[in-house]
């Protein structure tokens, strides 16, 4: 099963209304996108904390319906 | 998950101090992503066991819940849940992986 850009973008944002995410399809295939994803939220977790965060918000689908979402993330510098 | 299998977890990840979680072996990756890890590791010089997913479905489920991470790789130090693939090559690349090493007195 594979995803479009959009329905990932979707998913992130309602629980990251505020993210700024651009998301790249790697292969073309709906099924192998590269994320990077800032946002306030970040700020004082660890990189394993924000990706876990970003893999809740992805609700169970990366790794399942997703074969891979590479995540880039950061807070935004001030 | 089952008691035995977190069991079985715990005790494989206490046993090695630096433990990869991947698909295939680290001759022979089954999967791109294990086999970036497996590469960064060996570029370093550092020595690692791995298990290997595919040949234990308990624990290629059960690690996911373990960790609270979706999927394989994942590299343990001592104990700790350092990162999957992204995480581990992002490391490497700006040096924090080689720090990490030193910190955790191993030689890289």
């Amino acid at each position: 099963m594979a995803m479009s850009a959009n329905e990932i973008e979707e998913l992130i944002l309602k629980t990251f209304p505020n993210a700024k995410i651009t998301i790249d399809d790697l292969r073309g295939d709906g099924d192998h996108y590269a994320a990077q994803i800032i946002t306030e939220e970040f700020k004082g977790k660890t990189r394993v904390q924000q990706h876990q965060m970003i893999y809740n918000a992805m609700e169970g689908k990366v790794g399942k319906d997703l074969h891979a979402l590479a995540l880039n993330t950061s807070a935004p510098k001030d | 998950m089952e008691q035995n299998t977190k069991e079985k977890i715990e005790n494989i990840i206490k046993e090695n101090e630096i433990l990869l979680f991947m698909k295939g072996t680290p001759v022979m990756p089954q999967c791109g992503f294990s086999a970036a890890v497996v590469g960064v590791l060996s570029h370093m010089g550092v020595k690692f066991n791995s298990v290997n997913v595919l040949e234990d479905s308990e624990i290629r489920e059960g690690i996911k819940e373990y960790s609270d991470w979706p999927t394989i790789p994942q590299l343990y130090v001592k104990n700790e849940f350092v990162g999957g693939c992204d995480i581990i090559r992002e490391m490497h690349e700006n040096g924090e992986l080689k720090d990490y090493f030193t910190q955790a007195g191993i030689s890289s």
